[in-house]
């Protein structure tokens, strides 16, 4: 059976509620053990784990462009080319281009992850993995796991901190990264645990992995660079056309009601993102409103925004610049989740009690299913993140966009990728008008009186082209290189080869 | 009736493409000081370009030429004078060149059968433009001034500062002139775009010596300057009251009357009536 034809035997995307019809499924989590071992070189780690031809092997992505982990594991299976492992790392950077090799090889067949960019994507996107990418999402990764779809034979969990028990902490030690949400998932489901760190302490006062779950602590000289963990900072965009899309996303936000107390939100760290939590901290502030979290992957901004006293707490799944790891180790009330907690829609996860959330897009379509996962040439360029799993939780999701970046317009008659389901995307907002999902009656209704620039999104749809022109439709490939997977495992688009 | 204008470089097409989305009253392309003198030719036919395809113009479009002292500005008229411009922004305006303007204007529109007059928006910003402006708002097709401090400082080897001190008698001369004839008195921009305190600060002044409108030299100063040239909500309130109370006087045929104990007479009413016309424009009513 080829690619093509393996795909269409995998279970099709029907519906964003679909999965609440599926009773989740759980495997036994991992044997606990007080004991670990301690190991000297990945070299003897692997003698130790008898890493072999057809592993799964997992990593996390929280030392994201400076991880030195996923590439420590990638060099050693290429000297001794062990063949067809699969790889499961919660996201894949520019960094780990090592990896690239390894496909081509063939050491690595497949690759399960939840966003990629850099020379991988491209390695990928040339049709040379073997098998099949499958592009999860961040709740969907951890469901996958302890449903038994994905098991992980071994886990090389990258720790900042270990202390002599095996625990972890993420917030201290060289390679400082603070929360490890995304690590948890492969602790406490792979077969062995490895926490691969450069920083050894006799006892940790504060534990984020359990030791309980730990098999080996490998320690190695580092385990990331610093400056590519984090940022110095995340800033508010200066781009006019950002502020004004950021404006008219707080006015909608308080119009429709959502800035009260109690309130809850999740913006990325993008300008245009951190703008419009600047606007709603205005709002906020003259209302005298007290919001109950924030939550994500969490900036300096929204620790700010926490210190005075405008949120109760942050619930942290990332962290994404220094301030907020800073701010991880030591405000009690800066809190991590796990990628679980955060967005598995089997585990009553934080996105569930989101009242709004600000997201991004490369495309949107007239049916406002949203493309985050390729461009408009098919390249993979990202992947969904936790983009659906918010979209579906938060009761009213927004996508902030240009209507047009560079020459091109960003509606579409059709995405090129789906990744978010239109069913599950509210408002669109653009410099040039907002775009409100038809679905969304009651949200129509609050704004019936608003001075706001609405419109319908076939209306932008013709704005826009009305700018640009028609975009020539490009020849597409038909190889499957591999899938979107919605947050509960169905396949909701594919992935092709590029010219 | 303007609050705001904004300045955008001729040969950036980014800001051309996105010229319509900030809310400006009035978007000036700029052929001259922000167009370096070997990108002239390349701006012509951006703007040109823009102006001939684009399908979402600006409300009111505004090119600012090469001033007639140079040898650039009949090339910049022989490119942009269309149906698609609404008003000419002329630099370091002179009686002599507003009159030239006109008679250049008038056969271009003419050869190229043009269906409306285009206005001219002189820049007041040399020392003897200051003492021409009650002549320079005379001249044909003049919609109003815009009042250019940084130059005029220049002019009178004077510091530009931000308090503003040593533009005021020709604030009050820009204004004075314009109001005398019913036109746009447009302040000169907030060159500090760091600065937003010091942008309301200006915008005060400007409003209490008459200007009407404020120059922006970046869209991030647009929301300020076009809050703060509105009429304030407590005045728009008044007026509203004035307006009725003047309707119930006249259908029982009284012409003056008080109110709140203070009398309203004609010039009062016309006041309401001015602040009543600009806020309903600006759809702050």
């Amino acid at each position: 059976m080829n690619k093509n034809e393996f795909v269409n035997t995998l279970p099709k995307f029907s519906g964003a509620n679909e999965y609440k019809k599926v009773e989740r499924k759980l495997v036994n989590k991992k044997a606990t053990s007080s004991t670990v071992k301690f190991l000297k070189s990945m070299p003897e780690a692997f003698d130790e784990l008898k890493i072999s031809d057809g592993m799964t092997l997992s990593f996390h992505h929280h030392l994201r462009n400076g991880d030195y982990v996923q590439n420590m594991v990638s060099e050693e299976i290429l000297k001794r080319d062990i063949k067809d492992l699969h790889y499961a790392p919660s996201s894949i950077f520019p960094t780990n281009e090592i990896l690239c090799k390894l496909i081509e090889n063939e050491n690595v067949t497949t690759i399960d992850t939840n966003y990629l960019n850099g020379p991988v994507a491209v390695t990928i996107g040339e049709g040379k993995l073997k098998n099949l990418l499958y592009l999860n999402t961040h709740g969907g990764r951890p469901r996958k796991i302890e449903s038994g779809e994905l098991p992980i034979d071994v886990a090389f969990i990258a720790c900042p901190t270990v202390d002599k028990n095996g625990n972890g902490y993420g917030g201290k030690g060289n390679a400082a990264c603070g929360s490890l949400g995304y690590a948890h998932s492969d602790l406490e489901y792979a077969k062995k645990v490895v926490l691969v760190t450069d920083n050894l302490v006799d006892k940790l006062d504060r534990v984020e992995l359990d030791g309980k779950y730990v098999d080996y602590v490998l320690v190695v000289d580092s385990i990331g660079d610093a400056n590519g963990i984090v940022s110095g900072t995340t800033k508010i965009t200066r781009d006019p056309v950002g502020l004004k899309i950021a404006r008219n996303t707080a006015k909608l936000i308080d119009e429709l009601g959502l800035v009260k107390d109690g309130m809850s939100m999740q913006t990325g760290a993008g300008g245009t993102s951190l703008a419009v939590a600047a606007c709603v901290k205005d709002y906020m502030i003259k209302k005298g409103v007290k919001g109950s979290f924030a939550s994500g992957g969490i900036t300096s901004y929204f620790v700010d925004m926490q210190k005075a006293g405008l949120f109760d707490e942050l619930k942290d799944v990332q962290c994404f610049d220094i301030g907020a790891v800073e701010s991880y180790n030591t405000n009690p009330s800066h809190h991590g989740m796990s990628g679980s907690k955060y967005g598995n829609p089997y585990d009553d996860p934080v996105v569930d009690y989101l009242d709004f959330v600000i997201l991004g897009a490369t495309e949107i379509d007239k049916d406002f299913n949203v493309n985050v996962a390729t461009d408009s040439y098919g390249k993979i360029m990202g992947g969904s993140g936790g983009h659906s799993d918010t979209a579906h939780g938060a009761k009213v999701s927004i996508i902030t966009t240009n209507l047009i970046k560079s020459r091109l317009p960003i509606i579409k008659e059709h995405v090129t990728t789906i990744t978010t389901p239109g069913e599950d995307i509210d408002v669109l907002v653009t410099e040039r008008g907002i775009a409100i999902n038809p679905k969304r009656v009651d949200l129509l209704e609050k704004l019936k009186d608003s001075k706001l620039p609405l419109k319908t999104i076939d209306e932008l749809y013709d704005l826009a082209l009305s700018i640009t022109g028609v975009p020539n439709t490009l020849p597409t490939h038909n190889d499957v290189v591999g899938v979107v997977q919605y947050r509960d495992g169905t396949i909701i688009d594919k992935l092709y080869k590029i010219y | 009736m303007r609050r705001s204008t904004l300045f955008i470089p001729g040969n950036n097409p980014a800001m051309l493409q996105n010229a319509d989305v900030f809310g400006a009253d009035a978007v000036i392309f700029d052929l001259e000081d922000a167009v370096n003198i070997t990108e002239k030719d390349n701006a012509r036919n951006l703007i040109h370009y823009y102006l001939a395809t684009h399908s979402n113009l600006p409300m009111e479009v505004v090119v600012r030429i090469n001033g007639l002292d140079t040898t650039f500005y009949q090339k910049d008229l022989e490119a942009i004078v269309s149906d698609n411009i609404d008003t000419i922004m002329l630099p370091k305006a002179r009686v002599e060149y507003l009159v030239k303007l006109d008679e250049i204007l008038t056969r271009l529109e003419k050869e190229r059968k043009l269906t409306k007059k285009i206005k001219v928006l002189p820049i007041v910003e040399l020392a003897i433009s200051v003492l021409e402006v009650n002549e320079v708002v005379k001249c044909p097709r003049v919609d109003g001034v815009l009042l250019g401090a940084e130059d005029l400082s220049s002019d009178m080897e004077v510091t530009r500062t931000k308090e503003g001190k040593e533009i005021q008698y020709a604030r009050s001369a820009v204004a004075m002139a314009c109001k005398a004839y019913q036109l746009d008195a447009i302040d000169t921009p907030f060159t500090d775009v760091n600065d937003p305190e010091g942008l309301c600060k200006d915008c005060g002044n400007a409003i209490s010596y008459g200007m009407n409108a404020k120059a922006a030299i970046h869209p991030n100063q647009l929301d300020t300057i076009n809050e703060l040239f509105l009429p304030t909500e407590k005045l728009i309130t008044w007026a509203l009251r004035v307006e009725k109370a003047t309707a119930e006087y006249a259908a029982k045929g009284i012409g003056v009357f008080s109110l709140d104990g203070k009398m309203i007479d004609k010039p009062v009413m016309e006041r309401a009536n001015k602040i009543l016309v600009k806020a309903r424009k600006f759809g702050a009513i």
